[in-house]
């Protein structure tokens, strides 16, 4: 698919995203729908997709072990393993896992061909995706967790550290009067600047162009227009945050209410959130649930001392080489083939006889 | 299934960790903390701009008037109604709001802020 198409395509569905609710509680006054009953419908298709998704996953045989083998495997004691690329046994896959979750090993290991001097290759450096990533997904975390100030009360105190940390550079004096507040959150900004890098560099590397989708835009628009939103209302267009959270309580409590008057900005940031909730099971974000069930991470590489029987395998009638030799041992002898068990004539014929 | 053991512990723990606000708050009906007005304020009855602003942007006010007041010397405030105020947070808001901790203590606990103004500026003495 042509790559401005999908940009178009998918920016355009964001755009009328932000639209609907825009009209749905700006004009028509709808805000049961799209405070209520659209959050709990979204959080609903997210936990019986996604629970669809690891079941379906889980029920999918992986027969044989795929252990990608960046490493030395665990073979003689002096040849010298690698436990983490190439764990040979449960404690080193789940390390393997922690830090392919944590530190996303997978993309810290990607390089870039290319021919050096003449025609010699090499593997240039490079870690721009794993930043982007690293950032991006972080500062999301935060950016996650600090939102548990709406859903908890009282606030646990690690909610509150990380709101403080995140504010750290109380950078509030903006030169623009009027647009700051007195603490910043520096990992909303990280999060709309890498997300921005994230689309830049779909959009300017050739080859990830060519493989890109809608989508793949959509979710990476979409999160932009989350964090726009959200950083409009926190610093910009004010709503009035107490009734936003009698709101979200309302809806953990299974109490929902509407307070009087949030402001429409809420609920374009609200609707966008339940949109991107609802699409994770359909979508490439399930990597959340399925990162932990990559077989080429969270398999063992014992294929040389543990027999792997494939689960689909039935009994297959066999007549092994001794069964045959036993048959035909007499014919074989007669024509001068070599067998692998002579007929001693005595003490031999005695020994058949017992078998 | 295949690992199901494995794949459901995971699962649980999974879903149980997204459900954490629901567990947390389980039977608690948390409400928003009933605001309280010093007897000053009461006979104000007004604050400094009309209350829907106060609620929405009293941080921001706060931060233009600092910026004013320490940057640019610019110390008075006139607010839409007409009436003067002197851009002070102790000598202004506290004023009127003398009740800190049950006034903007309790709002901003509730909503999970911690203003580090008073980390320089004095509170107010309590003695109600
Ligand atoms: C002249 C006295 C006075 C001063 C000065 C004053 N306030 Fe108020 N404030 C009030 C009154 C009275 C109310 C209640 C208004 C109402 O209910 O309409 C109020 C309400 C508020 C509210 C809304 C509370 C709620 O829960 O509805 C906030 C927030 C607030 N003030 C903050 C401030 C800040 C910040 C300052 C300093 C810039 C300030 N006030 C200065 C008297 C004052
Ligand atoms: C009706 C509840 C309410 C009351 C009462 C209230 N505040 Fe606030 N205050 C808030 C909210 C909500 C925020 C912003 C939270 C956010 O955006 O995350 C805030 C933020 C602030 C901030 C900026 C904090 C930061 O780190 O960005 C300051 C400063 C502040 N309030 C001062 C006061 C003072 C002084 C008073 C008492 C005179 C007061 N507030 C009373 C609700 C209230
Ligand atoms: C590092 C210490 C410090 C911190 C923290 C601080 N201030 Fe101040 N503030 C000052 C000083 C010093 C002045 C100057 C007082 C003067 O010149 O009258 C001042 C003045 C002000 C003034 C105007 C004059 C007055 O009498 O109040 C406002 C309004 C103000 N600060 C608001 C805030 C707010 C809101 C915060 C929290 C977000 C804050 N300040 C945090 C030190 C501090």
């Amino acid at each position: 698919m042509n790559f401005i198409f999908s940009i178009v395509l998918s920016s355009v569905v964001v755009l009328i995203l932000v639209l609907i609710p825009w009209i749905g509680v700006g004009a028509l006054k709808l805000d049961t729908l799209f405070g209520i009953i659209i959050p709990y419908i979204a959080l609903f298709v997210f936990f019986a997709g996604i629970i669809g998704r690891v079941i379906g996953w889980a029920r999918s045989p992986v027969p044989f072990r795929i252990p990608t083998t960046a490493g030395q495997q665990w073979s003689l004691p002096w040849i010298r393993r690698s436990p983490l690329e190439n764990p040979k046994s449960t404690a080193g896959v789940v390390g393997r896992m922690i830090f392919e979750v944590l530190t996303f090993r997978s993309l810290f290991r990607n390089t870039k061909l290319q021919f050096r001097s003449g025609f010699r290759i090499g593997y240039e450096w490079e870690k721009w995706l794993w930043l982007f990533a690293l950032a991006f997904h972080y500062s999301f975390l935060v950016v996650l967790i600090r939102h548990l100030r709406f859903f908890t009360e009282p606030i646990p105190g690690f909610v509150n550290l990380i709101e403080q940390l995140d504010g750290l550079m109380q950078t509030g004096v903006a030169p623009v009067e009027g647009f700051m507040l007195p603490s910043v959150m520096i990992s909303g900004f990280v999060l709309l600047g890498a997300v921005t890098l994230l689309v830049l560099r779909r959009i300017l590397i050739p080859q990830v162009n060519y493989v890109s989708l809608p989508g793949d835009y959509f979710p990476l628009f979409l999160i932009t227009a989350i964090g726009l939103t959200g950083v409009l209302m926190r610093y910009v267009l004010k709503v009035d945050i107490v009734s936003v959270k009698e709101l979200t309580m309302g809806l953990v409590t299974f109490r929902p209410s509407i307070p009087y008057e949030i402001g429409v900005l809420f609920y374009i940031h609200l609707f966008l959130v339940s949109v991107l909730i609802a699409y994770i099971p359909f979508s490439k974000i399930t990597h959340m649930a399925g990162v932990f069930l990559s077989p080429t991470r969270n398999l063992s590489n014992n294929s040389r001392f543990v027999r792997h029987i494939n689960p689909w395998s039935y009994p297959v009638p066999v007549h092994t080489y001794d069964e045959y030799e036993e048959e035909f041992r007499d014919k074989m002898i007669a024509v001068g083939l070599p067998v692998e068990k002579m007929p001693e004539e005595e003490a031999g014929s005695a020994e058949e006889e017992k078998e | 299934m295949y690992d199901g053991g494995k794949i459901i512990t995971g699962l649980v723990i999974g879903v149980g960790l997204l459900l954490f606000p629901v567990f947390y708050n389980a039977g608690k009906a948390a409400k928003a903390p009933e605001r309280v007005l010093t007897e000053k304020a009461k006979a104000a009855q007004k604050c400094v701009e009309p209350i829907s602003f106060m609620k929405t942007e009293h941080m921001k006010m706060l931060d233009e008037w600092r910026q004013q007041v320490v940057r640019d010397d610019v110390r008075y405030y006139k607010s839409t109604s007409g009436k003067e105020y002197y851009k002070g947070l102790q000598t202004t808001c506290l004023d009127c709001h003398s009740n800190k901790s049950k006034f903007c203590d309790q709002c901003h606990d509730y909503v999970g802020v911690d203003p580090y103004c008073w980390d320089c500026h004095i509170e107010p003495k309590e003695n109600q």
